[in-house]
């Protein structure tokens, strides 16, 4: 499915164990990548409108980390760190996530992340491929997707119970 | 040993690459076995036994026609994975919407900055 302007994101699952995210931007990729990576930026929109984020840490240097946490609305608090790995400016950028809330937070369950930004004609293509180490693991961050938006569960419980009837 | 597990919902079912192809194969079009098996590379028997755990959770229809027995995808039965990966899209859906409002401002702060200079 082409993607024609910007829009929806496009999710994907290409393997068990991977997620690609796609959307276009009508911006060319430096602007982007400076969305991407500049904290108070990212504080105005990693939040997808269901809270605030507190935190928004980037030390954009091959084995700096990164940390955002977010107070969901209704005061639930989730943190996310990273450290990054590659960083080619404008162009590429790959970095670990792990997910701080994970009951049992075991070192290593986090995801391997490549965003990949180009450009054409002046409007930008983002991807983001996530690699994680098991489908468990993938499977779980789909899920936790759900968890944060709690109308998206209330509309899915709607759903399987209009199947139910 | 216990395997009930492959039929046990679509997720299941779908979660085995080779049965994966199949689907993509059939989201083109009614295929009778032959095609399939043309097309995977695999032999007849290992197809046979693929489509029939897709069938088993509904996410494969069959129809006789004169001799040859037809698959095809019955989407329907892909709603509940449909639907949880949406959930998560729809989060970065969001996310990006906003991102979209801050690129508007920096395209006009650089232009602005141009025009300045």
């Amino acid at each position: 499915m082409a993607v024609t302007s910007s829009g929806t994101a496009t999710v994907t699952l290409p393997t068990d164990e991977q997620i690609l995210i796609t959307r276009e931007f009508d911006a060319p990729k430096h602007l982007v990548y400076k969305a991407w990576t500049t904290p108070e930026l990212v504080k105005r929109w990693w939040n997808a409108k269901r809270g605030e984020v507190r935190i928004a840490e980037i030390d954009l240097r091959v084995g700096g980390t990164w940390r955002y946490v977010m107070v969901a609305d209704g005061g639930v608090e989730v943190g996310f760190h990273g450290e990054y790995r590659e960083i080619v400016p404008n162009d590429r950028i790959v970095s670990t996530e792990v997910y701080e809330g994970m009951p049992e937070g075991a070192p290593g369950e986090g995801t391997l992340n490549t965003a990949t930004f180009t450009e054409v004609e002046g409007r930008t293509t983002l991807t983001v491929l996530v690699q994680a180490p098991s489908k468990e693991i993938r499977d779980a961050i789909i899920d936790s997707g759900m968890e944060a938006g709690m109308q998206d569960a209330m509309d899915l419980l709607e759903q399987v119970a209009i199947s139910l009837g | 040993m216990a395997r009930a597990a492959t039929t046990a919902d679509a997720f299941n079912a779908v979660a085995e690459p080779r049965r994966r192809q199949i689907l993509d194969v059939l989201a083109g079009g009614e295929r009778p076995v032959n095609d399939l098996v043309r097309e995977l590379g695999l032999p007849q028997p290992q197809v046979s036994k693929h489509l029939r755990v897709l069938r088993e959770v509904r996410v494969v229809d069959v129809r006789d026609e004169g001799r040859q027995r037809l698959y095809r995808l019955n989407g329907h039965a892909l709603k509940p994975i449909h639907d949880w990966v949406k959930s998560y899209e729809r989060t970065w859906s969001e996310r990006f919407d906003q991102l979209d409002v801050v690129l508007e401002e920096l395209k006009q702060k650089e232009e602005g900055d141009g025009s300045d200079e």
